[in-house]
């Protein structure tokens, strides 16, 4: 990173709402970050400079009308191209999205607005969120910013990009499989999946429904739990939406671990890069003398996940893509007859690993073999779903590796699918699951590139994690040396 | 046909009476101006989800308890299918787990057909292909109409229990007055609220083996249903008599030419890809709510047809059939209002059927306190039947008043029977030949006498007392 670090989200809401700063200069000088450095990264499919400078000036005058412009107030952020913003291009990083505008604003989105935060633009992912590394994207990967050979993970690569490059504090991403965490960890940031249910699914355009979950990209733990508590809590629009009040994170964060108990996750560790394997090491031994009690878990189960997810997520991308059918928007390639159009229409407008997981899915809930692949596939989900709540009777939180590697080299990995799809080996299982889970930045592998330790939790315990992970983060910090700002 | 037997099971898909969509706050409405009600839930938007209509919910509940079905707890599933009129390109429909299990509908002539169940379901777009046949194939191009996306449907199927097209029809119109009682429908086969697929096979008489099925789509009407089940059995027949097989297709009723085409064949058999829809939850309806919805169920047509039955010592064919006209109607509440009052039961019905049927908006808004007095009038002798009719008219045109007064304004009233005693032996002095006649057992000649004591009176005689003066002369 060749700029100065910039401020974290509460300190800049903090600037903000005192009237040290405004909006305007917030948003100005992420937009001339972008402007220097996103030629290269390109986190960014879209750039809503014009917008951008309109929202902050509303935040200024109601700062200015001592008025609370909220807890994210003059804030930039940065958000997936997967979720709907009213008026603003949403692809997807598809071709067959181009040029789509929604009339709407995910829940996400007017969360986040009226919290004061405002957004600068739209970021690259894997095509329709399907990937490990943004190459997928139809508009051209998102390189990593630390070193623009590699790839910043995915499918969330584009936020993970510009919260690493520091463009904007917070991005928003979508995990199906680990696409917030993994790219999270390739990129030296946080990432956190909530549990299924705890963020509105409205607006993001669906993957894999019964795995979607949207989730922050931060520089710090801090800045990830105020996110969660602005864009958390139910929604009547989303009958997946759990009941209640929005979480409550931030103030667990300085409560530390002490009692606490830590399983070490065998399956989390074993078969990931031994630099790897290391880092996740030095951080348990760092909850252990912040007063935790450490031990070693298995989730024999976990080692299922891998396969599990690759039928259920095709199978309901297979349905929830069909609507991509030239009719109404996006592309239409005309043809002779309706089912000619739709042909021509998908067969132009979707990408190789798209095309795939349509033909996977498709297949798994063909008759004849639903209870074979989809059927089965669910029955393993509730195996897991039970495998963990036996961890959890033992310990209060797992931790392990968020990836087996770090960042890879550009075209590493796109020829062959299930080395690809290996990256989120140790992500899955949480989907799956529909537990939280969060990614912290700890030190570097033997490359120079960020490695991210995973805390695990059961399910609505995202406070317990956030908990955790605040301990890791100044055990990272301790480790490096570094007092980096961020947290308030 | 001698010798066969024809097997039918119908699905009847029922379009609820909901403020709003299945799954969004759109109005649910009939014949606005096209794609005026849609938002991006029921446009398949990306990004959009679906919330379940709990007024919908009740509707159906409403439908389960009127055909006796068991309520349970149930799901939804994505139907996977490419179609322009859908715009997720999935319907979302209940498959395995529906709302509404079992149960059945007693048809008025006695007979019962079982019901498999009745579930819940978003209806379709609707298209129309400009240009050459009006069907897809071939049209110039095509619209689509969004407005009825999303609107809920209840689609109930039936065993395959019906053995007739007679019997298909009087199913299908015993379904429609059950669904108009509980209030979930309109029942309107013209604007498309009801329509009918019915699944035809036939065998050899006495033959327990089901034959192969055709399924005819999309009749709308009770008239095409019975004459598209006619057609179709009778085709099975000859194909089979001449030695050949029935094709298991889906066949469509070509109205003009008035006989069943096949659409698509076995070939082209869709797999729907049927898997539970993950942006829903189970549905599960507190025992409270579906007590509820089913005492929400307005009387049901075999409950009014007996009531109004009961009205009467021993019904005869045509009040079998006043009856049945009463309670298409909706006039059987009247009719039993009036006999509460005192008025003679068949003649209440006939009147009901017979006169106020002909200015059908008026007759439902009859006040029946009037109708009542009216009906008690003409029981007691006190207006004929030419004038009862005619002050009812006036009641009808004038939109109510009390019978009495317009009796009054129109000067009828009935003789006094010193009078009529008086113009009835003046007739018969008038007639000696016809009276010997009448005396010597020619009973037809009563006719003759009545008439001449009408005119005499310009119609103010009342037809019974004239024949009781008549009996009385003969002695």
């Amino acid at each position: 990173m060749s700029d100065a670090a910039p401020l974290s989200a509460v300190q800049m809401a903090a600037a903000v709402r005192a009237g040290e700063r405004t909006a305007a200069d917030l948003v100005d000088e992420s937009l001339a970050r972008i402007g220097r450095r996103d030629g290269e990264v390109h986190a960014f499919l879209h750039v809503a400079a014009d917008e951008a400078r309109a929202a902050a000036a509303e935040v200024d005058v109601m700062a200015a009308a001592g008025r609370d412009p909220g807890p994210l107030a003059g804030v930039p952020v940065a958000l997936k191209d997967n979720l709907c913003t009213r008026g603003l291009p949403t692809t997807c990083a598809s071709k067959i999205l181009q040029g789509w505008r929604p009339p709407y604003d995910a829940t996400v989105v007017e969360r986040l607005r009226a919290a004061g935060a405002v957004v600068v633009g739209k970021t690259n992912l894997d095509e329709f969120a399907m990937g490990s590394s943004t190459e997928n994207s139809g508009f051209g990967p998102t390189r990593h910013p630390r070193d623009p050979s590699r790839v910043p993970g995915g499918s969330s690569g584009g936020s993970a990009a510009a919260v690493a490059a520091g463009y904007v504090p917070v991005g928003l991403g979508s995990d199906t499989g680990g696409s917030v965490r993994q790219p999270a960890a390739l990129c030296g940031t946080v990432g956190v999946k909530p549990t299924y249910g705890v963020v509105s699914r409205y607006g993001l355009v669906a993957f894999a429904s019964s795995l979607d979950q949207i989730g922050p990209i931060t520089t710090c733990v801090a800045d990830a739990a105020v996110v969660l508590e602005v864009i958390g809590g139910h929604d009547p629009r989303d009958s997946t939406s759990l009941a209640g009040p929005p979480p409550r994170i931030t103030e667990a964060l300085g409560r530390g671990v002490d009692g606490l108990r830590v399983g070490v996750c065998r399956e989390l560790v074993d078969g990931t890069a031994p630099d790897v394997a290391a880092r996740v090491a030095e951080a348990a031994e760092a909850l252990a003398s912040s007063g935790a009690s450490v031990e070693e878990v298995s989730v024999p189960e976990m080692r299922y996940g891998l396969s599990a997810y690759y039928l259920i997520a095709p199978a309901e991308a297979s349905s929830n893509l069909a609507r991509y059918d030239g009719a109404r928007y996006g592309l239409r390639v005309d043809a002779e007859d309706v089912a000619g159009m739709n042909t021509a229409t998908r067969t132009a407008g979707f990408g190789a690993e798209v095309k795939r997981r349509i033909m996977l899915g498709t297949y798994a809930l063909s008759a004849g073999y639903y209870d074979a692949y989809y059927g089965k596939a669910q029955r393993v989900r509730t195996l897991l779903i039970d495998a963990f709540a036996r961890a959890y009777a033992r310990v209060d939180v797992l931790v392990g590796a968020t990836a087996p590697t770090t960042a890879f080299p550009l075209g590493d990995r796109v020829d062959d699918p299930m080395a690809m799809y290996m990256s989120d080996v140790c992500t899955i299982p949480s989907n799956l699951a529909g537990h939280p889970a969060i990614s912290v930045p700890f030190g570097e592998g033997d490359d120079g590139m960020p490695v991210g330790v995973q805390v695990l939790a059961p399910a609505l315990h995202e406070e317990r994690m956030f908990q955790v992970a605040a301990v890791v983060e100044r055990a990272a910090h301790q480790r490096s040396g570094s007092p980096q700002g961020g947290r308030s | 046909m001698s010798g066969w037997e024809t097997v039918v099971g119908l699905e009847v898909h029922c379009e609820l009476r909901t403020r709003t969509k299945l799954f969004c706050s759109c109005r649910n409405a009939f014949g606005d101006e096209p794609n005026t009600n849609v938002c991006p839930v029921c446009l398949g938007l990306p990004g959009s989800l679906p919330v379940l209509n709990e007024q919908a919910v009740e509707l159906a509940m409403r439908i389960g308890a009127a055909l006796g079905a068991e309520v349970r707890p149930s799901t939804f599933h994505r139907k996977n299918y490419f179609y322009p009129d859908m715009p997720k390109d999935y319907q979302i429909s209940q498959y395995d787990e529906p709302i509404n299990v079992g149960g059945h509908l007693d048809l008025p002539d006695g007979s019962r057909v079982g019901i498999v169940r009745a579930h819940l379901e978003e209806d379709t777009g609707k298209t129309s292909h400009v240009g050459r046949a009006g069907r897809i194939h071939a049209a110039d191009y095509s619209l689509v109409d969004y407005n009825r996306s999303g609107v809920p449907l209840v689609e109930i199927v039936s065993e395959p229990d019906i053995r007739s097209a007679a019997q298909a029809r009087l199913y299908a119109a015993e379904l429609q007055r059950v669904l108009v009682a509980t209030g979930a429908s309109d029942g309107r086969m013209e604007e498309g609220s009801m329509r009918v697929d019915a699944n035809v096979s036939v065998r050899r008489a006495g033959s327990p083996v089901l034959g192969t099925r055709c399924e005819i789509k999309n009749l709308n009407s009770l008239r095409s249903l019975r004459a598209a089940v006619e057609f179709e059995a009778a085709r099975q027949v000859v194909l089979l008599e001449a030695g050949d097989r029935v094709a298991q297709e889906t066949r469509h009723w070509d109205e003009q030419a008035g006989r069943t085409l096949a659409m698509r064949s076995k070939e082209e058999a869709f797999d729907y890809r049927y898997f539970l829809e993950p942006d829903l939850v189970p549905l599960e309806p507190d025992p409270a709510w579906r007590d509820r919805a089913a005492a929400a169920v307005g009387m049901l047509p075999g409950a009014r047809r007996s009531r109004l039955a009961g009205l009467l010592d021993a019904p005869g064919p045509s009040q079998a059939d006043q009856i049945e006209a009463l309670i298409d109607q909706g006039l059987d509440d009247l009719v039993v209002v009036a006999v509460a009052a005192g008025a003679p039961a068949a003649l209440a019905m006939a009147r009901a059927a017979n006169e106020l049927a002909s200015s059908m908006e008026a007759a439902v808004a009859m006040d029946g306190g009037a109708f009542a007095a009216l009906v008690v009038l003409e029981g007691q002798g006190r207006l004929t039947a030419t004038q009862s009719k005619a002050v009812l008219a006036e009641m009808l045109a004038s939109g109510g008043g009390d019978p009495v007064a317009i009796a009054a304004a129109k000067g009828f009233e009935s003789l006094p029977d010193d009078a009529l005693r008086d113009v009835v032996g003046g007739v018969i002095e008038a007639n000696p030949q016809e009276w010997s006649r009448l005396c010597g057992g020619e009973d037809k000649l009563t006719g003759f006498f009545t008439g001449q004591v009408m005119k005499a009176t310009g119609g103010k005689a009342d037809g019974k007392a004239v024949a009781a003066e008549l009996r009385r002369r003969r002695g």
